[in-house]
């Protein structure tokens, strides 16, 4: 029996991750790839404490956070291919202007 | 005994390949090392009785939006990261970590009160995961539910109109017109001389 602080300090070491991740990294893609990290460490942690709880809720709230992230997903690369294509830049310091 | 070999091979695998995600240089490698990361991530699932939610952080996560990102990655060809403020790795590593130690106290101090709901092991596995999730899903959720299809459509709708946008105006033969334009000059022998209109 694996106890609940195991499974949140693994979720808990991921989100660190992803947050050191938006933090250091430069390219815009990988700033969107770090927030899918924290992301999965949210849904860990949901999945748990639903199992831990005995409620389906948790298992549910992860459906709409999946569907939130595909919906981030889409437009967030969307977005990224809309302004290579308009200022040609990628790393998110170059990104500084309102009005391209 | 055997669930805690498996959780720590799931995390220690989990944790590994997401440090390696966010540290390796090459995009293309980090993409691949955040689909160990979902797979595994997976495994924990199943670990908590969670097969159907497994299932679709397989299909999902490693299967619709890291193939996006490795689409997107692969169409860029993306060079060398620069960076303008000196110091940001450390300082981003410092307040991860600092981020980690409270949330860790902040574990190891609470304590979970003990109002259990019905949804045990037992009933899950009377009536299966996926039922379970469905019911809840239509029933207690049913307006949620359609906010999220909503989401989906706007979503859909938002990327269509942002990747699509700016396609008709590129003008298109662009490439061929000085080529076009010098070709009595190269026939007469004058080289390149007084650029003609159209010449750019």
């Amino acid at each position: 029996m694996v106890p609940l602080e195991w499974y949140l300090s693994l979720s808990f070491a991921l989100f660190a991750i992803g947050v050191v991740g938006v933090l250091s990294r430069r390219n815009i893609v990988m700033v969107l790839l770090s927030i899918e990290l924290m992301l999965n460490s949210v849904n860990l942690t949901f999945v748990s404490y639903s199992y831990y709880l005995q409620s389906i809720n948790g298992q549910v709230i992860v459906f709409f956070v999946l569907t939130m992230a595909a919906a981030e997903v889409a437009l967030g690369l969307a977005l990224v291919i809309a302004l290579y294509r308009v200022r040609g830049v990628l790393n998110v310091d170059e990104i500084n202007l309102l009005k391209g | 005994m055997t669930a805690q070999i498996l959780f720590f091979y799931f995390a220690g695998v989990i944790i590994a390949s997401a440090a390696v995600a966010v540290a390796s240089p090459n995009l293309v490698y980090s993409a691949l090392s955040l689909l160990i990361t979902f797979i595994h991530i997976a495994g924990i699932y199943i670990l908590l009785n969670a097969e159907f939610i497994a299932a679709v952080q397989i299909i999902v996560y490693a299967g619709a939006i890291l193939v996006l990102y490795l689409f997107v990655l692969m169409l860029f060809n993306p060079k060398q990261e620069r960076r303008y403020l000196h110091g940001q790795r450390v300082v981003g590593l410092f307040l991860g970590v600092v981020l980690l130690a409270l949330m860790l106290f902040a574990t190891f101090r609470s304590e979970v009160l003990e109002a259990k709901g019905n949804f045990t092991v037992a009933s899950t596995r009377v009536i299966g995961h996926t039922q379970a999730i469905g019911e809840a899903l239509l029933t207690d959720f049913v307006f949620p539910f359609e906010i999220a299809s909503f989401i989906l459509l706007v979503a859909m709708l938002g990327a269509i109109v942002l990747a699509g946008r700016g396609q008709k105006r590129r003008p298109t033969p662009s490439a061929h017109m000085p080529r076009q334009a010098m070709a009595p000059q190269a026939r007469a022998g004058e080289g390149v001389g007084t650029p003609t209109v159209g010449v750019r």
